[in-house]
């Protein structure tokens, strides 16, 4: 069996590479991406975990992630089409109504 | 009976509210005699109280009715509750009777005038306050009432605050002078009950009474005696806070005669024969009150013979009368000052309200100097100012004279000194007083056309007046020498009298003051209607002094000078400089360093959801180091 501590490793891995992703990215497309990737990598850790403890709890936990995960991509995905006919553009960079 | 005296308080307060609510309603005589009804109605319960207290033996004639609790926190009680002993039932019945009849004259006077109704609201208001100042059984309770009158007089004597004239300037300002200087003399009173409360721990008279011989050191006694001097100088209008009074003739004549004449300003005697406990355990305080008394009297009679306005004469003589009773309580002959108090109310009431018939029958003029002759057009007036001069001037045998000599023979036992002055004070009583009756009423008319339209008033401005020229007349005999009728009846209120003259001196005193009077009288003749050369002389010889005199000591302009000025000058400092500077400055300072500090911090906020995304970020990792590692 492989050792919980893969999981926990390869978990960190997938959050850093999206946390990276969301913070040196400017396409919104690819941002939300990456928040995927970060919310899919706590996913995977609390799998992992509940396969550990043999505790069903983590697995449930999951389940209501994937759940809001998909209802905020909806969100998301539909701001960006608004903002796109908007501007025609998805560079964050040039997303910035929201300041004093 | 006596359970009823509630009812005392409960008429003039009823009427006051009849007329404030219906009163629109009303013809003007309903409403003036709604106003005198109620006044005369709490006449008769204090006569039945009179008759109550002398159906009971002497020593038992001090009764506390309690009405209700009015304050209770913690140990402090103010409860309301009535005193009813011989003091303030006479106090009682003269308010309510003097008033019932200044009440009716008032109908007369002022019944021409818009705001009549308003008027009587306002007077039936200030019986019912000095009701309570007079009635209540405790020093919180004469404390209300004592405002309560303050706030009728404010109001009255700025009764035609839309009047403007050179004597008075704006009426308004000669209600707020009355009102502003009885505030100083208040501030005294509110001290002094704060000191009864801590140093005792009760305000009700019978129980602070009891207690002070034992428990209050003499300083103590000596300094609340001497805040009560205060708070008396104020509504009594003694050295140095007088000056209201002479401004406060603005008001209607019935005013003056009420309020500035026989009652409001006698409250400050009536409280120091109240609390005449505190006087004798502090004596250094009695003894200056009794000289305060004494040189307002002389100072104050002094500028009203040069006065030329009728009702100012009055108006300094009233402050000169009041400094006979504040002698007479000061050297603890406090039978004598409510004695001097009741006939002044009598006498003097009478002399303004003829001086209103006066002032009626010449529209509204009031210089003696622009009178003279008014003896044929006003033969009754006439008559009842002289009679009120003549008990003013202390005539033999009229009431004024028993009462003044009274206090100047508890005086003689005193200080021979203060005696002089008080004998020296009645002589010019008499010259200023018959001053006013010979000028005006005496020799030739000299404005022709003023004399013609003279005419004599209404009887419902003589007849109330008739009655008190009977009470100034007789009023002696509350009090003859030797009977002493009026000084064992307030015995179990204000104490045995220290003094006991003996019958020569007695006797002889007596004597002295009717020759003083006389010869005052006959100076006044002599000066005024025969014009003899040596009475023109004597005038000549003080000529120096008459700038002086004139212009009152110019106490007035040294107050205005020495402590108005300042203080408005320290006010207009406040509100240009310190309340700009320092209270909105700091106000300023404080939004315009958060307007800086915001300027500053919107930099963050540049709107680039990566910087916010960063932010979030280096936070959270942040918040784990501290987690994990701290």
């Amino acid at each position: 069996m492989v050792p919980t501590s893969y999981y926990l490793i390869l978990s960190a891995m997938i959050f850093a590479i999206g946390a990276v992703g969301v913070l040196v990215r400017r396409n919104a497309l690819i941002i939300l991406m990456c928040v995927e990737m970060m919310l899919n990598s706590v996913n995977l850790t609390l799998i992992a975990l509940s396969r550990q403890w043999g505790n069903l709890n983590g697995q449930v936990f999951v389940f209501m992630i994937m759940a809001v995960a998909a209802a905020e991509v909806a969100v998301g995905l539909a701001i960006l089409i608004a903002n796109t006919r908007h501007r025609e553009s998805i560079n964050i960079d040039e997303i910035h109504l929201l300041k004093w | 009976m006596l359970q009823l005296a509630w009812l005392l308080l409960a008429f003039p307060a009823a009427g006051a509210l009849i007329n404030t609510f219906l009163g629109s309603r009303f013809s003007k005589p309903t409403i003036g005699w709604i106003a005198s009804g109620t006044v005369a109605a709490s006449f008769v319960v204090s006569l039945g109280l009179l008759l109550g207290l002398l159906g009971l033996p002497g020593e038992e004639r001090v009764i506390t009715l309690p009405l209700w609790d009015w304050i209770t926190i913690g140990d402090f009680r103010a409860p309301t509750a009535l005193l009813i002993d011989p003091l303030s039932v006479t106090m009682a019945l003269v308010v309510t009777g003097v008033g019932a009849l200044i009440h009716v004259y008032a109908i007369g006077y002022m019944f021409d005038d818009e705001r009549f109704q308003r008027f009587f609201v306002y007077l039936n208001f200030f019986v019912f306050a000095m009701l309570i100042l007079v009635m209540s059984d405790n020093f919180l309770g004469m404390y209300v009432g004592w405002e309560g009158v303050g706030l009728a007089s404010y109001l009255l004597i700025g009764f035609w605050f839309d009047k403007r004239d050179d004597t008075y300037g704006y009426y308004a300002d000669a209600g707020k002078k009355a009102f502003l200087v009885n505030r100083v003399g208040d501030f005294g009173m509110a001290l002094a009950i704060m000191i009864l409360w801590t140093s005792l721990g009760s305000v009700t008279f019978l129980d602070v009474f009891q207690a002070a011989p034992a428990s209050l050191s003499s300083g103590v006694a000596t300094a609340i005696a001497l805040l009560l001097l205060l708070a008396a100088t104020g509504k009594s209008a003694q050295i140095p806070l007088y000056v209201w009074l002479p401004d406060a003739m603005a008001g209607p004549t019935p005013v003056s005669a009420l309020i500035h004449a026989a009652t409001m300003v006698t409250a400050g005697i009536y409280m120091i024969a109240r609390t005449h406990v505190l006087w004798e355990l502090g004596p250094s305080a009695a003894n200056l009150a009794a000289w305060i008394g004494g040189l307002t009297a002389l100072m104050a009679a002094s500028i009203a013979l040069v006065q030329v306005d009728l009702k100012k004469i009055l108006a300094y003589s009233t402050i000169s009368q009041l400094g006979y009773m504040v002698m007479g309580v000061g050297v603890g002959a406090y039978a004598f000052g409510i004695f001097h108090l009741i006939t002044h109310a009598f006498f003097k009431a009478l002399l303004f309200l003829a001086a209103g018939n006066v002032m009626h029958g010449l529209h509204g003029e009031l210089d003696i100097r622009k009178m003279g002759g008014l003896r044929e057009k006003m033969p009754t007036t006439y008559r009842l100012f002289l009679i009120g001069a003549l008990a003013l001037a202390g005539f033999p045998l009229m009431s004024g004279f028993f009462s003044k000599d009274g206090i100047l023979l508890n005086v003689f036992g005193h200080s021979p000194l203060l005696y002089a002055i008080g004998l020296f004070t009645a002589l010019l009583t008499a010259v200023y007083s018959f001053r006013a009756v010979f000028v005006p009423f005496w020799g030739q008319p000299r404005d022709k056309h003023l004399h013609e339209h003279a005419h004599e008033s209404p009887p419902i401005m003589t007849r109330p007046l008739w009655v008190l020229a009977i009470l100034a007349i007789v009023g002696g005999v509350l009090n003859l020498p030797f009977v002493l009728t009026l000084e064992r009846w307030l015995e179990p209120a204000v104490g045995e009298p220290s003094f006991h003259p003996s019958l020569a001196l007695e006797v002889s005193l007596l004597l002295v003051s009717a020759v003083v009077a006389l010869a005052g009288i006959y100076l006044a003749y002599a000066r005024y209607v025969k014009e003899i050369g040596w009475a023109r002389r004597l005038q000549n010889a003080l000529g120096p002094l008459q700038p002086l005199v004139e212009h009152k000591y110019y106490v007035d302009e040294f107050y205005d000078a020495a402590i108005v000025q300042p203080l408005k000058a320290l006010a207009r400092w406040f509100a240009e400089v310190f309340d700009p500077g320092i209270i909105d400055g700091s106000v300023h300072l404080i939004g315009r360093a958060n307007l800086a500090a915001g300027e500053r911090l919107r930099r963050l906020h540049n709107g680039l959801v990566p910087t916010y995304a960063l932010s979030i970020f280096v936070g959270v990792v942040v918040l784990v180091m501290y987690l994990v590692f701290g």
